[in-house]
Order: structure tokens, then sequence, then C-alpha cells
């Protein structure tokens, strides 16, 4: 039972800090090139880069279409994107773990 | 990391692409093995940890940044094939959602950062916790070890596939020794990062920590002789 309350606290906590860090700490993050990036200029085929195909996506660059403040664009994007992705990984390991459940899975 | 379109040719991202679908329809496989009451809810999360903390990009040197790419973090915490799937939705959302990472060049992030740097990441963790004393300490130094030489092994990853794939015709010893350079720097942060975070959950539930089976077996014993509740914390 306990056992069972503080792995609920531990996911909680867990939640709370990417909830904090993407909606509020990524407002803090370097804005430089990354390693990639730099290296690429570096070495001289950054040209080469194309736009995605996702580049009019409303939340292209970590930034949400409409919202007028720059801080709480990209802090609203990043709590979308957290919770996008914990539903996502989320929902595919649980249904992964179900099937394992069953005795005719793929041994193991 | 997170490699846009246009940087690799056509034929180069197609291999990469089934490269990617090739691992993930294993890991598929391979997950459910590792996927118990335990760890499956901490799966979901900690994928979504890593979206949050790729964000952080943090400065290394003289206008340049990295960030964590967390597949040896998340290989140790839930496993390597729950791994490669974490890592996959993680570069599937950013590439969809927020435009990082090219969308033909989905199967190339996938290749460099699900199959190479989990594989790299736990792959020397496994090597290190066989050799090393199976103490904590232990325990975090293989995974920063692992950590650290994953980012390195992805970017020399990506040298490989443009020295068969690159767009551009510029020198190849210049680019493996540029993105090999900057991304040992780079490795030190994902190896604070990872030990850090590891650390912190192996101070509160080292029972939820895969990686750290041979720890917590002869804590399981002492959990099991001790009255109802008074094992957990």
């Amino acid at each position: 039972m306990s056992a069972r309350r503080s792995r609920r606290g531990l996911w909680l906590a867990g939640l709370l800090v990417a909830l904090l860090v993407a909606g509020v700490g990524s407002w803090y993050a370097s804005g430089s090139p990354d390693g990639l990036e730099w290296a690429a200029e570096e070495t001289g085929f950054s040209h080469t880069a194309e736009d995605s195909a996702a580049a009019d996506s409303p939340l292209a660059e970590y930034a949400v279409d409409g919202v007028g403040s720059e801080r709480l664009s990209g802090g609203l994007a990043g709590v979308i994107g957290v919770a996008v992705t914990l539903v996502l990984a989320g929902g595919l390991t649980m249904l992964v773990r179900r099937r394992g459940r069953e005795p005719a899975g793929t041994g193991g | 990391m997170h490699v846009p379109d246009g940087f690799l040719d056509a034929p180069t991202s197609m291999a990469t692409g089934a490269l990617a679908a090739g691992t993930v329809a294993l890991a598929l496989r391979g997950s459910h093995r590792e996927l118990d009451e335990r760890t499956a809810p901490l799966a979901g999360l900690t994928a979504a940890f890593v979206f949050a903390v790729q964000m952080m990009n943090f400065p290394v040197g003289a206008g340049t940044s990295g960030h964590l790419i967390g597949g040896a973090l998340t290989a140790v915490l839930v496993g390597p094939w729950t791994a490669v799937l974490c890592m996959t939705v993680v570069l599937l959302v950013q590439a969809v959602l927020f435009a990082d990472g090219g969308l033909t060049a989905l199967g190339t992030n996938v290749t460099l950062m699900g199959l190479v740097a989990v594989g790299v990441g736990y792959g020397v963790f496994r090597l290190l916790t066989a050799v090393l004393p199976r103490t904590r300490t232990g325990v975090l130094t293989a995974a920063g070890v692992g950590a650290f030489l994953s980012v390195p092994a992805s970017a020399l990853a990506f040298v490989g596939l443009f020295a068969v794939g690159g767009v551009a015709d510029v020198p190849l010893g210049t680019v493996a020794a540029t993105m090999g350079g900057i991304h040992l720097l780079i490795g030190l942060g994902e190896a604070a990062i990872s030990v850090a975070v590891l650390g912190a959950v192996l101070a509160v539930r080292p029972d939820l920590v895969r990686g750290a089976a041979a720890l917590r077996r002869p804590a399981d014993l002492a959990r099991r002789s001790a009255p109802a509740g008074a094992g957990a914390r």
C-alpha cells in the first residue's frame, strides 16, 4: 500500500520536474547552435539543411502560434510536448505490457 | 544532435528509415519482457522527462550548446528495448509537432539517438557493471561512463552516415574531428545529468531502476523478512 503510494509520489514528482523544466526552465536554455548545427557551420555544410515539412506546425520551433509573449509561448509549447509525449509513450508501453502478459506472447 | 532534412541524400535517409523501423519492431517484441507492473508506468514518464530535459540546452564553450540525449539514462532506468521505444516517441513528437529534426530525417535521428545512443550507452553500462563493485557508486559510475560515450558515438555515427550520403562535399576528416570534439564536451553534460537523475531515483526507490537489479536483491530479501509495510519508504 505505502509502496504503491511512494511509487505514485515519485511519479508525480518526476512529472512535476518535467513540467517545470519544459514550461519554465526552458526559457533559460542556451540559444546557441547545438553541436551538430555548430559543426555544420564550421565545416561548411549547414546550407544543405532544408525546412522540415512540419515547419508550418502551430508548434514549430517550440513556440505556440498566436501567443504573443515569447516566454509564455515557449513554456506552453514545452508543457504540450511533455503531455503528448507522456500520453503516447505511456500508452505504447502499457499496450506492449498488456500484450506481453498473454501466454502466447513471444516466449520470454 | 537532431539532424534536419537535407543533410543526407534520399537513399541514405531511406536506409536509416528502414533500420529504425526494424529496430522499433524488435524493441516492441523485446520490451514486453522489461515492462512489469512497476516499470510500465515509469516508461511514459521517462520519455516525457527526456523530452523536457532535451529542451534545456546548456552552453558548451564559445557559441555552442548541447542537450541531453537521454538514451543511456532511459536504458538504465527502464531497460534498453523500452528505451528505444521511449526515444522514438520523443523524436517523433519533436519532428512532427515542433519541427525539431527533419521528417525525412526521422529514421536517421531514431538511428542515432534511439539505436546508437541507447546501444552504446547501455552496452558500456553493462560491461562496466560486470566488473565494478555492486554498489550505488558502481552503478552510477557505469551509467555515467555509458552516458558520456553514447554522445560522441552518436556523433561519429552521423559522420559515418554523412560519409555515405552527405549532400555537401566537405572534407570528412574535418567533419569527424569537429563533430567528435564538440560531442565529447556535450557528453560530459550528458554524464552529469544522467548521474544526477539516476542518483536521485536510486536514493528514493532503487527498486525502480532496472539497471540496478544487482543492488536490489539483498534489499528485496530484507524487505520480505521485515514486518509488512516497513520495507517501503
